[in-house]
């Protein structure tokens, strides 16, 4: 059978899962809608954050930017790892022990102040529509890659599947699928790394074969050879990696703690029933997660490996069968920039933006002297002919390295469940911000339990709707703005919450001024070199050197100043405050 | 239970809050990011050590520290009686 058709098998069977699970846990309070009645298991817990967790991004580019980034690749790596200890250590433990419903529920009461809390909703909704948007335009490129569907009925399909579960079961649906589209994902994500591993190494464990001798006869370690090919064709060396030092540790300690403030991971700790589960429940979460991120720089190198080895100084007529499949994607593409049909790969762009191919009248591709799909770009300067997609490392890996068409199905499948289940949770954050945070507490406080699960529906279903629309209509920057949504969670929640946890003191004129602090800082500084300035960004323009990605973690330190400062200006905090602070940090 | 229990729980948690976020930024920023370069000149199998710490050891390190402060805080629970009943 070839890949399509195995596609069209696991997308199918995986989908039916989804939709099963989804009518058998049907929620019906909105207990049940917004915390799963906080009656999950930690185990289950820890295997649902996980997904929730692990986006259309981790899946299926991650290991892909690693790859070309060598060592410095390892800011996503830790950075989207270390927030789990923080996680762990410093909030599930008394969020749960709070036992409300979100996090803007935490900041309003902690802070005795709805103004507190319509700034939480508003950093939330932002936070994880930036976020969803991507999702859902993960979940049409997987379609439209592998299926040759449609990108925007892709997203449209995806749509329907997110719809179904998320607006019927709430958290209590998302849970169990999302311990489902864990199962798939990291199934789909290991077994074409074993393959790999084995093949180049002879060690099938990917994170040991990652430092292991190559099985060519050679004798030579996997690292070390790769070391050696980046510095023979002018790359920096793979281990070592091109930023500056300030700007690795303030991109990492930015992605750390964005992690631990992102709500859609946060109110997954609400559904255990008790403190001491929360605590044990990140520790799982992170082994699941650990799974994938050990697993995922190992991918990386024998990529870049293999596709070093197999494209450079070679004839082009000599590249094997995936080559031309992947040319005409559009995720790679060679221009012959000195007419010797032989392939360059150096440092430096190859063409300017990205690949357009180049068709005639009748909607053929239009193909160069050697055969290659031509493309209407003007070349970049510089010698490097070829230019790669970095999601090819993923979605392409089966098929370089030869494995059967089962397992590139496979990968469909995961991308797809990776892209789903983060999108789900993220939905229900928008939800309950809205039917709980605002409906609930401030707009009409005596509605019914009934009322308010009806709107909870409305306010998914309704979020559904807007992803979609931003999955067909991206707007220009969404990979941009992804910066922007750890930066906000780690200036905005995370110094808030820990306080509200930590500082019995800190009353509410203090917190909302940190808050509004490190938010406007981090979107002023994001937007200036991201969106009005791009021509700006780079490290001589910026502050300390540290790149938009990373000033989250200057806004945080921003906002704990002004917390403080402003806090010691006003009165303490009323008594049942303090005494709802010592409460939470006790279990019992 | 008297104010003075509460008071004992509250600091050793916070002392093993010390400890712990230590390690955890000793192994991730000192070992991965800060001391990488000095690390890096030492082989492990086919690693170079920095590197090793930056993309694998770190992550191995997060996973240990979660499960020693759930064990800590275990004991610690049941040891001033704030254990939640089953």
């Amino acid at each position: 059978m070839d890949v399509q058709i195995w596609t069209y098998i696991l997308v199918g069977v995986t989908f039916a899962i989804y939709i099963g699970i989804a009518i058998w846990a049907k929620a019906a309070t909105t207990s049940d809608f917004y915390i799963a009645g906080a009656h999950v298991s930690p185990l289950t817990n820890g295997m649902a954050t996980a997904a929730d967790w692990m986006s259309a991004a981790s899946f299926l580019s991650m290991a892909g930017l690693i790859s070309f980034m060598g060592y410095d690749g390892s800011v996503y790596l830790m950075g989207w790892t270390g927030g789990y200890v923080l996680l762990a250590l410093l909030l599930a433990p008394y969020l749960r022990k709070f036992g409300k419903f979100t996090i803007p529920d935490f900041i309003g009461d902690r802070y005795y102040s709805n103004f507190a809390r319509t700034i939480a909703v508003i950093c939330a909704v932002i936070v994880s529509f930036t976020y969803v948007a991507g999702q859902m335009r993960g979940v049409g490129l997987v379609f439209s890659k592998f299926l040759e569907v449609n990108i925007d009925i892709g997203v449209l399909i995806g749509m329907a599947i997110v719809f179904f579960y998320a607006v019927l079961g709430g958290m209590k649906g998302i849970t169990y699928t999302q311990v489902a589209q864990y199962c798939v994902l990291i199934f789909a994500f290991m077994v074409p790394a074993f393959f790999i591993s084995f093949q180049l190494t002879g060690n099938p464990i990917p994170q040991l074969g990652f430092g292991s001798t190559l099985s060519d006869g050679s004798g030579q370690y996997l690292l070390e050879k790769l070391d050696e090919l980046h510095t023979e064709l002018g790359f920096a060396a793979y281990t070592s990696g091109t930023k500056s030092m300030q700007d690795v540790f303030f991109i990492t300690a930015a992605l750390m703690i964005g992690t631990a403030g992102l709500p859609h991971v946060i109110v997954r700790f609400f559904t255990v029933p008790k403190v001491r589960d929360a605590r044990i429940s990140v520790g799982y979460a992170l082994i699941f997660i650990a799974i994938l991120y050990t697993t995922a720089p190992a991918i990386a190198a024998f990529a870049k490996y293999n596709m070093m080895e197999t494209v450079n100084e070679e004839e082009y007529t000599e590249m094997p069968a995936w080559f031309g499949t992947w040319e005409e994607t559009g995720l790679l593409t060679w221009v012959d920039k000195n007419d010797d049909g032989i392939i360059t790969y150096a440092p430096g762009e190859a063409i300017s933006g990205l690949p357009d191919i180049q068709r005639n009248a009748e909607g053929e591709i239009v193909r160069g002297a050697f055969g290659e799909v031509k493309v209407n770009n003007t070349l970049a300067e510089g010698p490097n002919e070829l230019y790669v997609d970095r999601d090819i490392m993923v979605l392409a890996n089966p098929e370089i390295a030869n494995l059967p068409a089962w397992v590139a199905g496979l990968v469909a499948a995961g991308g797809l469940a990776a892209a789903l289940s983060t999108a789900a949770g993220l939905l229900l954050v928008i939800s309950t911000a809205v039917s709980h945070d605002l409906i609930k507490k401030q707009i009409k406080t005596d509605i019914s339990d009934k009322a308010e699960l009806l709107w909870a529906r409305i306010a998914a279903a309704g979020a559904v709707l807007v992803a979609g629309y931003f999955g067909i209509n991206p707007p220009g920057f969404v990979a941009e703005v992804v910066a922007i949504a750890f930066g906000l969670a780690a200036a905005s929640f995370f110094p808030a919450i820990i306080l509200g946890i930590f500082y019995k003191k800190m009353n509410r004129q203090g917190a909302i001024a940190g808050m509004i602090a490190g938010l406007l800082f981090t979107l002023a500084y994001v937007i200036f070199f991201k969106i009005a300035f791009p021509e700006y960004n780079s490290p001589e323009y910026w502050w300390f050197g540290i790149s938009p990605e990373g000033i989250g973690t200057l806004g945080m330190l921003l906002n704990l100043a002004v917390s403080y400062a402003v806090g010691m200006i006003f009165p303490e905090p009323p008594k049942e405050v303090q005494q709802l602070v010592e409460s939470i940090r006790y279990p019992q | 239970m008297s104010e003075r229990d509460l008071k004992g729980y509250w600091k050793k948690n916070l002392s093993y809050l010390g400890i712990l976020l230590s390690i955890w930024f000793v192994v991730s920023y000192g070992f991965g990011i800060l001391l990488a370069p000095v690390l890096n000149e030492i082989q492990m199998a086919g690693f170079k050590l920095g590197f090793w710490f930056a993309q694998q050891g770190s992550i191995y390190t997060f996973v240990i520290l979660i499960f020693v402060y759930v064990y800590l805080m275990n004991n610690l629970d049941k040891e001033f009686n704030v254990r939640e009943d089953d």
